[in-house]
């Protein structure tokens, strides 16, 4: 029972351990995103907190932020769509970054890529919250700060992003750049596929419909 | 308990489908004769604000020959001017009850009279299309003098003059719309001599044209649109001099681009001071879609200003009028095309007198005259209270007229204006942000933001004193703590 609880603690701790790793990870990202994975400082449920936690400060904002920055029509909004918005992409760019990388010499795994850019991404749920809390009290005149502050927010996740993959696979700088490319090369192609994917399963599915049409009929 | 999560998962799926099905509402079941557009631009239906007080046909008036092709309507006191432009003579009406028209004379010997303009001395102008000239005659129809071809050598000599559409001012200064001159109005001075043109459009063209164009040969470039402003279709002179000008030539996708105006107000040095802070731009019709054998966007051949600065676009190709006020909102919208009463077949030019007003259809020569229902007053009273100065009356109006449209955007923002300067700022914000009018809510919030600040700085000091403080403290009391655990004397 005490050895259950001891090792229930000692999870938690890792947890709150690689939490706050998540943050030295931000303003020290190169020293970071190393010992992310080489020193095994970094958890899967620190990376799917952070990415919970962007997805929901996306959807938050849409209803916290004062209307003069986000106006929603809500009667035409897809909260499914916002949520795509961030996990497609994620999902292109994490498979499309992992094949890449294992083909040259990328030491990094596919969960290890998706842990790396869930932890790059935590700029965003924080910068996200205090936009939104400041958005209530600015007006039209004050708007530029916000606008700045939003861009430049996802540029530095941009950035820790392609750093964090640096490191994960052990690419030097140049190398690092040149793969960063090629992988959103590589996120097209996937969509390229995705797109090809679905046309032919709804022209599959068309035949077999008009086949047992037909048959519908001549019976 | 694999049971469970398969259930769960079949629940997720299902209202996920759901979320996604998109709820199907039919606007358009059954549309009322009046409407306006909501700030998402969806069409919502409107109480009537004008309704039709009478039809006046050339029969009702007594004459023996119909109007044919009248061409201009211009109401002067409590009389009304009609061009009847094929019949090359002016047909004067006078109102004598709320729907009733009487014929006080008709004036011929017109050579296609287009429009008439009568300046504050009384002296009439006249622009006669096929005549090529304006005539200005005194009170009593007697010839004075005559405003001809612009002396100008930028105009071609071959170009024939025809004066459509004419606008006086108080110094008798006459400005013309003329056919196949499109460097803006023409602009007569009173002693009748040529002093230019003002207020032509900006000229827009997009680089890839103009690269295209640098590439082509002479014959070619001959056969290619001229990047040349846009010629108005009308005028109309406001109280205060402004002088309102409507095209109808720029294509939808111009318009849509918002790279073409179809309604500009010029002051005296030509220049565009309309206010557009609308939730749309003033072009009329949002859709421009086919339906009923009309096509692309409205197409605005006369406007009238009434004196709370309300001004009504006639819209020719669907036979719609466009109230917009003096923001630039979409005050309402109703007409259409058709032989009842208040539809038309081709609408031609409107004037007003007070609030009531007249439109002229060219193909049935018929007057229509629009009086305003109990709503209409309503929507006026509340400008006009406000325009005044009386915040507290208009707020009422327009909480009235809130109450017989609830969709009215105008209601709810001419509310908040209200309550504005009335200095209550958070019920003002509440109205506006219901509205999205975010120019309008960053005021009053400015207002309310300061006052907040002002009544709480000093919960504001103790907070921000404590934030300092409460930390140095902590840090102080540690540095003791430590220097007496430290301290040599109980170190034993």
């Amino acid at each position: 029972m005490a050895s259950k609880r001891s090792l229930r603690r000692k999870k938690f701790n890792k947890y709150k351990d690689s939490l706050k790793f998540a943050f030295y990870c931000v303003t020290h990202p190169i020293d970071g995103y190393w010992d992310l994975t080489h020193e095994k400082r970094g958890t899967m449920a620190v990376a799917n907190t952070i990415l919970f936690a962007t997805v929901f400060m996306r959807i938050f904002s849409l209803r916290y932020t004062s209307f003069i920055f986000v106006d929603i029509n809500w009667e035409e909004t897809n909260i499914l769509l916002y949520i795509g918005t961030i996990l497609f992409p994620l999902a292109l760019w994490v498979v499309g970054n992992w094949a890449l990388t294992t083909l040259a010499d990328g030491k990094g795994r596919l969960g290890q890529v998706y842990m790396a850019t869930c932890y790059a991404m935590l700029p965003y749920p924080i910068v996200q919250l205090f936009l939104m809390i400041f958005s209530n009290v600015v007006t039209v005149d004050e708007a530029g700060f916000y606008t700045t502050v939003g861009t430049l927010t996802l540029a530095y996740c941009a950035i820790l992003i392609i750093v964090a993959m640096g490191q994960i696979h052990e690419y030097r700088a140049g190398k690092n750049i040149m793969f960063t490319i090629f992988s959103l090369f590589a996120v097209l192609v996937e969509v390229f596929i995705l797109l090809l994917f679905f046309s032919m399963i709804s022209q599959g599915v068309a035949y077999f419909v008009s086949l047992v049409k037909e048959m519908l009929f001549r019976l | 308990m694999k049971k469970i999560i398969t259930k769960c998962v079949a629940l997720m799926m299902c209202t996920m489908f759901l979320l996604l099905i998109p709820c199907s509402v039919d606007a358009h079941a059954d549309s009322s004769y009046s409407y306006n557009y909501d700030y998402w631009g969806e069409f919502t239906d409107s109480p009537d604000m004008y309704s039709v007080a009478a039809v006046v046909t050339s029969k009702d008036l007594g004459l023996d020959v119909d109007m044919l092709t009248p061409q201009s309507i211009s109401v002067y006191g409590n009389l009304i001017y009609v061009c009847d432009t094929s019949n090359g003579r002016i047909v004067i009406l006078e109102r004598v009850g709320k729907a009733e028209l009487k014929l006080v004379e008709v004036r011929e010997g017109f050579n296609g009279p287009y429009d008439l303009a009568i300046s504050e001395d009384g002296n009439i102008f006249i622009a006669e299309k096929t005549g090529e000239r304006i005539v200005k005659l005194d009170s009593n129809w007697n010839y004075l003098m005559e405003f001809t071809m612009p002396d100008d050598p930028s105009i071609d000599e071959k170009t024939a003059f025809n004066p459509s559409k004419i606008a006086v001012d108080t110094a008798e200064r006459v400005y013309c719309v003329a056919e196949n001159i499109n460097k803006g109005l023409i602009k007569y001075e009173s002693d009748g001599s040529f002093s230019g043109f003002i207020g032509a459009t900006p000229v827009t063209y997009n680089f890839w044209d103009w690269l295209w164009k640098k590439f082509a040969s002479q014959e070619q470039r001959e056969k290619m649109v001229n990047f040349v402003p846009t010629q108005y279709d009308n005028l109309y002179m406001d109280r205060e001099g402004f002088i309102y000008v409507c095209t109808s030539k720029p294509t939808e996708e111009d318009i849509k681009a918002e790279t073409a105006d179809v309604v500009r107000k010029l002051n005296l040095l030509g220049s565009d001071i309309l206010v557009r802070n609308g939730s749309y731009p003033i072009y009329g019709d949002l859709y421009m879609g086919t339906g009923g054998k009309k096509t692309g966007p409205s197409q605005f051949k006369d406007m009238t200003t009434l004196d709370n600065d309300i001004y009504f676009c006639l819209d020719n190709n669907r036979g719609r009028l466009f109230g917009y006020d003096d923001q630039g909102h979409l005050v309402c919208v109703f007409g259409g095309v058709g032989n009842m009463d208040g539809y038309f077949n081709s609408a031609i030019s409107i004037d007003h007198m007070g609030k009531d007003l007249f439109v002229l259809d060219e193909r049935d020569g018929a007057i229509t005259i629009f009086t305003t229902t109990e709503y209409g007053d309503l929507i006026y009273s509340a400008v006009d209270q406000f325009d005044l100065g009386e915040y507290d009356a208009s707020e009422k109006s327009w909480r009235q007229v809130m109450e017989l449209n609830g969709n009215y955007d105008l209601a709810y923002i001419g509310i908040g204006r209200s309550l504005l300067r009335q200095k209550k700022y958070k019920e003002a914000m509440e109205y506006f942000e219901l509205k999205h009018d975010a120019d309008n809510y960053s005021k009053a919030f400015k207002q309310y933001r300061k006052q907040w600040v002002e009544e709480h700085i000093v919960l504001i000091v103790i907070i921000v004193l404590a934030l300092f403080l409460i930390p140095m403290g902590i840090g102080r009391l540690k540095f003791i703590k430590h220097e007496i655990d430290t301290a040599d004397i109980f170190q034993l």
